[in-house]
Order: structure tokens, then sequence, then C-alpha cells
């Protein structure tokens, strides 16, 4: 499968805008993404292990956290995870 | 002090963008490239503000709209190089909010102030740090060329 990588986490990958890998679930894909670029774990997850609020995570066109088994969702070696941190602001 | 180069077309646009919204706030995405020099902006792409709440003073840009942005940035050979909001009749400085809801580090935040409808000042900010909890927002200069 192939994790796409958003502008902001491309210095902890060194540069690469997606990468490649086998995993069997979000979740895992996760924790391999984070197992060969560790200094990404920070920026994804708080200190308790949680992903943090602003992180948005596109398993192809579906909000993983609208899936039925969210991060525990099978995934598809065809299928794309985006990572997307969210955007607001205002006066 | 960083800089932001923009076309004269992006400049133009993001700025119309904010007229066209107001008194609302408008929203949008930039795309470009990055080099030594810091972000070149090639295009920008109007985004749909999603806080219908409370448009006067607040923006949203919607995750999936963000998703297919960058999707359609990567098939271009583009990055987001950051966004675009406006301040109807505000001055175009970041505010505390801005900041919390900031989280594409190194990327450049650009504000436009619309004052009665007509784009006034459009000012840049870089966003600084390594992380969430020593994030901070540096003035950047915006270069027009083309």
């Amino acid at each position: 499968m192939t994790i796409f990588i958003p502008t902001p986490l491309r210095g902890y990958t060194g540069g690469k805008d997606a990468v490649e890998l086998e995993a069997a679930t979000v979740s895992e894909a996760l924790n391999q993404l984070t197992a060969s670029f560790a200094d990404l774990r920070k920026h994804l997850f708080t200190p308790e292990g949680k992903l943090r609020a602003f992180v948005n995570l596109y398993l192809n066109d579906e909000d993983v956290r609208y899936l039925p088994e969210k991060e525990a969702t099978a995934i598809k070696p065809s299928d794309t995870l985006s990572i997307i941190p969210s955007i607001a602001g205002g006066r | 002090m960083s800089s932001v180069k923009l076309t004269s077309a992006v400049y133009a646009e993001i700025r119309a963008h904010g007229e066209q919204t107001y008194p609302h706030e408008c929203c949008g995405a930039l795309l470009g490239v990055q080099s030594v020099e810091g972000w070149s902006i090639q295009s920008s792409v109007k985004a749909g503000n999603t806080r219908t709440d409370s448009a006067h003073n607040r923006y949203q840009i919607s995750p999936i709209e963000l998703m297919k942005i960058e999707r359609t940035a990567r098939a271009q050979g583009l990055s987001i190089a950051g966004f675009y909001h406006s301040h109807p009749d505000h001055p175009a400085q970041w505010s505390q909010t801005d900041l919390a809801e900031a989280h594409w580090l190194g990327c450049a935040y650009i504000i436009t102030a619309v004052e009665n409808g007509h784009a006034a000042t459009t000012n840049s900010f870089f966003l600084a740090g390594t992380g969430e909890e020593e994030k901070l927002f540096e003035p950047q200069q915006i270069v027009i060329g083309e």
C-alpha cells in the first residue's frame, strides 16, 4: 500500500512524499511508518499514543474515523492512506 | 526574514476571493514548489468555508476537500505550500485562533484584510518550529513575480 505524506511531515521521511509498505490494517501501516521514520511519531500521536485530533486519515476516499472498524480496518495492497493535517482559523 | 513568491495572478486571485465572500471569510490552498529560497506559489485553489455557523470570523476547510486538493497538487507535480484566508474588516494579522488551528509547519499562511468589501493589506506568515508545542508564526516577505 501507499501512504501519502503531507508537506509538513516530509522532513521526517527523508523528503519522500509517499511511502510504500505492506500492512494488514491501518493501525499496522501507521506503526510500520513510524518504526521506519521514528521522528514522525510525535507529530502523529500524543504522548499517550492516541492519534492527534488534528490529524485526519483517509483510506482511499474514506475518513478512517467513520469506518466501522476505524484504525483496525483491513487494507489491500492497492489502497492509499492519506495523512491530512486539518486547517482552520479566523480572527 | 523568509519570503514567499507568488505570481501576480495568484496574488490577484486570493485578494479577489476575499472580496467575493465578504463579509464572510474566504479560504483556500496555495500550491507550489519548494527550493532553498522558500516556496514559489504556482496556483491557488478556492475552498469552501465549512464554518457556516460563524463565517464572518472563522474558516475551516473540510479534510476531504483538502485531501482532494492534495491529490490534484500531486498530479501536477506540486505540493500544498500553504493556505490563504481573509479577515473581513479586521487587520491582516494572525490571531491566536489562527495559530492554534495551524498545523502545516513549514508552510505559508497568507491573510488579506478586506475593508468594506475591498481587499486591503495582504500579509504572509511562515509557520515555524518543529512541533505543536513550539510552533510560531514569523512574518515573511511576499515577492510578486512570474
